[in-house]
C-alpha cells in the first residue's frame, strides 16, 4: 500500500523545482547563489509565481472540499456554486464605483459578495426536495449562470467585457504575472483553518441531525466553511483569474482513493491540487515556449482528461 | 385519455401567442421607406429565432429522454462545445482561406454529419447502457464540456490572430446576427428532425421509463438511443451554427415545458417545447431590440431570467 | 418452460455466474433464493435480456433469447427489476398503461383500457390512479410497477425482490394473488424473495443461489431443510412446519 501524502508531497516538491527553472530567461539554480541576476529572476518572477500557483491551487482543492462536505454532495466545487462569479462581481462593482480603492479594499469587497453568493447558493438548495441529490449541481451552475449574466450585463453596460473576461474566462492569469501574489497566502491561511476544523467538516458533512447527536453546533461550522469557500474564491479570482475544475475534480479524485476521513486526506487534497496546478502552469508556459497559454485552460483539458480515466478505471478485483 | 383536451388548448394558445410575436416583430414601426428590405431583414431574423427555439427545445427534450433524467441537456454534456471544437479543428485542417471559400452549404452539411457521428460515438456509450451511475454520468458529461471548450480556447491560442477571428466570429452567442446564407438549410433540416422525433413519440415515451423498464416491454433500446442522439447532434447544429452556444435556454424550456405540459407524452412534449422557445426567443428580441435598444444582450438576460425562473420551478418541486 | 444452459457471467473480468445450467419449470411459482450478492438479479436480468449474454444459452418456452425479436419476447415474459427509476412525471394510470405497449405501439385499444383499469383494481390502487409517482408512498410506487407487469399480460412474469416495500397484508396478498394467477391461469412465475417464509408458504419450486452458484432447486420441502438453509446463509436456522409447508424460524 502506497501512502498518498509523501508521494504527492514528492511530486510537489519536484514540479516546483521544475517551475523555478523554467522560462524565457535561462536561470540555473545553482547559479542564482553566486550570480546577482539569476537571483534576482528568481526571486522577483519565478518563486512568487510559483508559489502563486501552488497556493491557488492548494486553496482551491481544500475550498472543494469544504464546500463537497457543507453541501453534502460530491458534484460541486468553489466553481460550479456562483461563489467565483459572486467574486467577480464584487471586483466590478467596486471598479465601477470606487476605482481608486486600494487592492486590499477591492478584496476585501469581493470576499463578502462571494460569502454573499456562497450563502445565496446555500440556502437555494436547503430549499429544494430532500431526495433531489442530481438537483445540487445543477441549481449551482444556474446560480452561476445567473449571477455571471448579471456581471457580463453590467459589463457591458460599462464597456468592461475585455476587462471582466481576464478573470472569468477560464484562467487570465494576469495576477501571476503581476506578481500581486501576495494576498494569495490569506487564501493558503483560510485552507489551513479548514484543516484544523477537519473533523467538524467531516461531521458536518453526515448530516444535521447527526452533527446534534454528536453534540456538534452545524451552524458554526457551517458558517466557517463558507468563509473558507469564499475567501479563497475571492482571492484566487481577484489574483489569478477562474480557475476551473481544481475544486470540483481533485477532492473526488482523493476520496475515491482514499476515502473521506477528512483530517488524513485534507493534507493530500491541498498538495494534489497544488500539484495538479502547478503541473498545467509549467505545461501552460512551455507548449508554446516563448509564449504562454493560460493556466486555465491547460488546467482544462489536463485535469479533465486526468478525471475521466480515474473516473472509468475498471474497478480491481475485490478479493 | 383525460388530459388530451388540456393539452391541446395548452398548444392552440402557444401557437396563438407566437403568431402575435411574430406579428408585432414583423409589423411594429415597419417605416415607409425601403419596406421591402427592412421586411426582409426582419422575416429572415424571424424565422432564424424560431428555427433556433425549436432547434434548441426539441434537442433538449430528446437527450433528457434518452438520458431518462431531467437535469442532463445537451450543452451541460458538452454537445454544443464540442461542435465549437470541431469547427475550430476544421478551420485548422483546412486552413483559413479554404475554410471561407467553402460553399456555407457544402460546410454546414459535413459538420452537422461530424457532429452527429461524434455525438453517437460519445454520448452513445456514456448514455446507452441506461447509465447505471448517473452521477457518474452527469459529472462526465460536465467535464466533457470543459475539456471541448478548453480544447477549444487552446487550439484557438495556438491559431494565428486572422483565423481566430474567423473562428471566433462563430463562437459568441448571439441573437443579433443570424446567418442568412444557413438559414434554409438550417430550416429543412430541423423541421425534418422534429418531424421523425415526433414521429417517434410513443416509443420515446417508453424510453424515458428507464432502461430496466423499457427493455422488457419489447423497446429497441440501443437503436432508439442511437436514432435520438442523432436527431440531437443535428439540432444542436443547427442552433450552434446560427446563434452560437447558448448554454440554459435549453434547461430553461424544457423544466417549463414539464412543468407546462402536465403530461410525459412526447407528442405533446415536443411541441409543447418548441412553441415555448420560439415565443420567448421572438418576444425576447422584440423586447430588446425595438423597446429597449439593446439588441446584443438577449442572450445573456435569458441566460438571467430564464435561471431565476428554473430557480424558482425548483424551489417548488416542479423540475424532476 | 425456461431453459438455462451452461451461463457463466462476468462484470469488469470479475465471474458473477458460473456456469449456471437450469430449468424454471412452467404452469408454477418459483422462488428464488440466497443471500445478497448471490447472483440473483444477474440471472434474472440474462434472461430478461437487460444483460447480453457473454456465453451459454437461454431459451423461454423454446424461443432462444438470442435470435428473437424483442418485441415478441416482451409479448411472452414481462419483468420488474430490482432497480426502477422513471424520471418522467408520470400519473399511476399512465405508468400501468405503458404495460400494454408492447400490445399496441402507441395506439391504445379500449381493450387495452379495461386492462389498465383491471391492473390498477387488482393492485388497489384505483383511488390512487391520478396521483403522480414521486406523490405516493414507496410500497404504492412498488404496487404500481407491479400493476404495470401485470397489465402486459404475458405467460412468464419475472419479479426481483417485488415484496420491497410492501407492507405485511399488500405483501401477502400479492403472494396470494401469485399463487392464484399460477393455478387459475396456468401463468408462471418467477420471483425473488428474502423473506424466506413466502418463499415456503407460497411457491411450488425453490432454486437456492450462492455466490454465483445454484447450491439447490427441488419443492420447497426438499430445498428449505435446516442444513441447507444454515449454508446457504451461514446463520443457523430452525426448520418446522405450520399448516403443512415448511415454517423456517431465523429472526432469535
Ligand atoms: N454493475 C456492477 N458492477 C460490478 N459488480 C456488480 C455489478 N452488478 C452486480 N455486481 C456484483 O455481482 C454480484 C451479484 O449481484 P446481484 O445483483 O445479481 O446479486 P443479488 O443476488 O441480486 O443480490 P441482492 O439480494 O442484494 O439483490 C454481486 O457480488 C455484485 O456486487
Ligand atoms: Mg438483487
Amino acid at each position: 500500500m502506497i501512502r498518498p501524502l509523501p508521494v504527492m508531497l514528492a511530486i510537489l516538491l519536484s514540479l516546483f523545482v521544475t517551475s523555478l527553472t523554467i522560462g524565457a530567461a535561462q536561470v540555473s539554480l545553482r547559479a542564482a547563489g553566486s550570480d546577482a541576476w539569476a537571483a534576482l529572476v528568481l526571486m522577483e518572477s519565478r518563486l512568487p509565481r510559483t508559489l502563486a500557483v501552488v497556493l491557488t491551487g492548494a486553496a482551491l482543492a481544500v475550498a472543494g472540499t469544504v464546500m463537497q462536505q457543507i453541501v453534502r454532495n460530491k458534484f460541486v466545487g468553489p466553481d460550479t456554486t456562483g461563489t467565483s462569479e459572486s467574486a467577480g462581481l464584487g471586483l466590478l462593482l467596486m471598479t465601477i464605483l470606487a476605482p481608486d480603492s486600494p487592492v486590499w479594499v477591492r478584496m476585501l469587497v469581493a470576499s463578502l459578495t462571494a460569502l454573499a453568493g456562497s450563502a445565496a447558493f446555500i440556502l437555494l438548495i436547503r430549499r429544494l426536495p430532500a431526495r433531489e441529490v442530481m438537483l445540487v449541481p445543477v441549481a449551482g451552475i444556474i446560480l452561476s449562470g445567473v449571477i455571471g449574466a448579471v456581471v457580463t450585463f453590467i459589463a457591458w453596460r460599462y464597456d468592461l467585457v475585455q476587462y471582466v473576461g481576464t478573470w472569468l474566462a477560464a484562467g487570465g492569469s494576469s495576477g501571476i504575472i503581476a506578481g500581486r501574489y501576495e494576498t494569495l497566502w490569506v487564501a493558503g491561511a483560510a485552507a489551513i483553518a479548514a484543516w484544523f476544523a477537519a473533523d467538524r467538516f467531516a461531521i458536518l458533512g453526515l448530516g444535521d441531525n447527526v452533527a446534534k447527536g454528536l453534540g456538534l453546533d452545524p451552524a458554526p461550522v457551517m458558517r466557517l466553511g463558507l468563509m473558507v469557500v469564499s475567501v479563497v474564491s475571492a482571492l484566487v479570482v481577484v489574483t489569478v483569474g477562474m480557475i476551473p475544475f481544481v475544486g470540483l475534480v481533485v477532492p473526488n479524485i482523493v476520496s475515491r482513493i482514499m476515502g473521506d476521513d477528512l483530517r488524513r486526506s485534507i493534507p493530500v487534497v491541498a498538495t494534489a491540487g497544488a500539484a495538479l496546478v502547478s503541473a498545467c502552469d509549467i505545461i501552460g508556459r512551455l507548449v508554446i515556449y516563448p509564449y504562454e497559454v493560460p493556466v486555465g485552460l491547460i488546467m482544462g483539458i489536463v485535469g479533465s482528461v486526468i478525471f475521466l480515466i480515474l473516473l472509468y478505471r475498471p474497478t480491481r478485483p475485490s478479493t | 385519455m383525460s388530459q388530451i383536451a388540456p393539452t391541446t388548448r395548452l398548444i392552440a394558445l402557444l401557437a396563438l401567442l407566437l403568431a402575435v410575436v411574430s406579428a408585432l416583430w414583423v409589423w411594429q414601426g415597419l417605416p415607409d421607406n425601403g419596406r421591402a428590405f427592412i421586411l426582409n431583414l426582419r422575416l429572415t431574423k424571424l424565422v432564424g429565432l424560431i428555427t433556433v427555439g425549436a432547434a434548441v427545445a426539441v434537442s433538449t427534450v430528446l437527450f433528457q429522454t434518452v438520458a431518462a433524467n431531467r437535469v442532463l441537456t445537451p450543452s451541460i454534456m458538452g454537445f454544443d462545445a464540442l461542435y465549437m471544437l470541431m469547427q475550430t479543428v476544421l478551420v485548422i485542417v483546412l486552413g483559413t482561406t479554404a475554410y471561407v471559400t467553402l460553399p456555407a452549404s457544402g460546410k454546414f452539411l459535413t459538420e452537422v454529419g461530424v457532429l452527429c457521428a461524434l455525438a453517437i460515438l460519445l454520448f452513445g456509450t456514456l448514455l446507452g447502457k441506461g447509465a447505471r451511475d448517473i452521477g457518474r454520468t452527469i459529472l462526465t458529461g460536465v467535464i466533457l464540456g470543459i475539456l471541448f471548450r478548453s480544447a477549444d480556447s487552446f487550439l484557438g491560442q495556438l491559431l494565428d490572430p486572422d483565423t481566430f477571428a474567423t473562428v471566433q466570429s462563430t463562437q459568441i452567442a448571439s441573437f443579433n446576427t443570424i446567418d442568412a446564407d444557413l438559414l434554409p438549410w438550417a430550416v429543412g433540416i430541423s423541421l425534418a428532425a422534429i418531424a421523425l422525433a415526433i414521429r417517434l413519440g410513443p416509443q420515446l415515451d417508453v424510453l424515458a421509463l428507464g432502461r430496466n423498464t423499457a427493455v422488457p416491454l419489447g423497446l429497441r433500446h440501443s437503436a432508439l438511443v442511437i436514432g435520438a442522439l442523432a436527431l440531437v447532434g443535428v439540432l444542436v447544429s443547427v442552433s450552434t451554427a446560427l446563434v452560437g452556444p447558448v448554454t440554459f435556454f435549453g434547461l430553461i424550456v424544457a423544466g417549463l415545458t414539464h412543468g407546462l405540459a402536465g403530461t410525459a407524452r412526447h407528442r405533446i412534449l415536443l411541441p409543447v417545447a418548441a412553441l415555448i422557445a420560439a415565443t420567448i426567443l421572438v418576444a425576447g428580441q422584440f423586447l430588446f431590440e425595438r423597446a429597449l435598444g439593446l439588441g446584443g444582450t438577449l442572450a445573456v438576460v435569458i441566460e438571467f431570467a430564464g435561471g431565476l425562473f428554473f430557480i424558482h420551478l425548483l424551489l417548488k418541486g416542479r423540475v424532476r | 418452460m425456461i431453459q438455462i444452459r451452461n451461463v457463466d457471467f462476468q462484470i469488469h473480468g470479475n465471474p458473477i455466474l458460473h456456469d449456471i445450467s437450469t430449468s424454471i419449470p412452467k404452469g408454477q411459482l418459483t422462488a428464488l433464493i440466497g443471500p445478497n450478492g448471490a447472483g440473483k438479479s444477474t440471472l434474472l436480468k440474462l434472461i430478461a435480456r437487460l444483460e447480453k449474454l457473454q456465453s451459454g444459452s437461454v431459451r423461454i418456452d423454446g424461443l432462444d433469447l438470442s435470435a428473437t425479436p424483442t418485441e415478441k419476447l416482451a409479448l411472452v415474459m414481462a419483468v420488474l427489476s430490482q432497480h426502477t427509476h422513471v424520471s418522467s412525471r408520470l400519473r399511476l394510470c399512465e405508468l400501468v398503461g405503458f404495460g400494454r405497449w408492447p400490445h399496441h405501439h402507441g395506439r391504445p385499444s379500449a381493450h387495452d383500457r379495461a386492462e389498465i383499469t383491471r391492473a390498477l383494481e387488482l393492485f388497489d390502487l384505483t383511488a390512487l390512479a391520478d396521483r403522480f409517482l414521486d406523490e405516493v408512498s414507496g410500497g404504492q410506487a412498488q404496487r404500481a410497477f407491479l400493476a404495470m407487469t401485470f397489465a402486459q399480460a404475458t405467460d412468464w412474469l419475472l419479479l426481483d425482490e417485488p415484496l420491497n416495500n410492501l407492507d405485511m397484508a399488500h405483501a401477502r396478498a400479492l403472494m396470494r394473488h401469485l399463487a392464484g394467477l399460477v393455478r387459475d391461469q396456468g401463468k408462471s412465475i418467477t420471483v425473488v424473495v428474502h423473506e424466506i417464509n413466502y418463499a415456503a408458504a407460497w411457491a411450488d419450486h425453490v432454486i437456492a443461489m450462492k455466490d454465483g452458484r445454484i447450491l439447490a432447486e427441488g419443492p420447497p420441502a426438499d430445498v428449505l431443510t435446516e442444513p441447507l438453509l444454515s449454508r446457504l446463509y451461514d446463520v443457523p436456522v430452525a426448520v418446522g412446519t405450520h399448516q403443512g409447508r415448511p415454517l423456517i424460524l431465523h429472526h432469535v
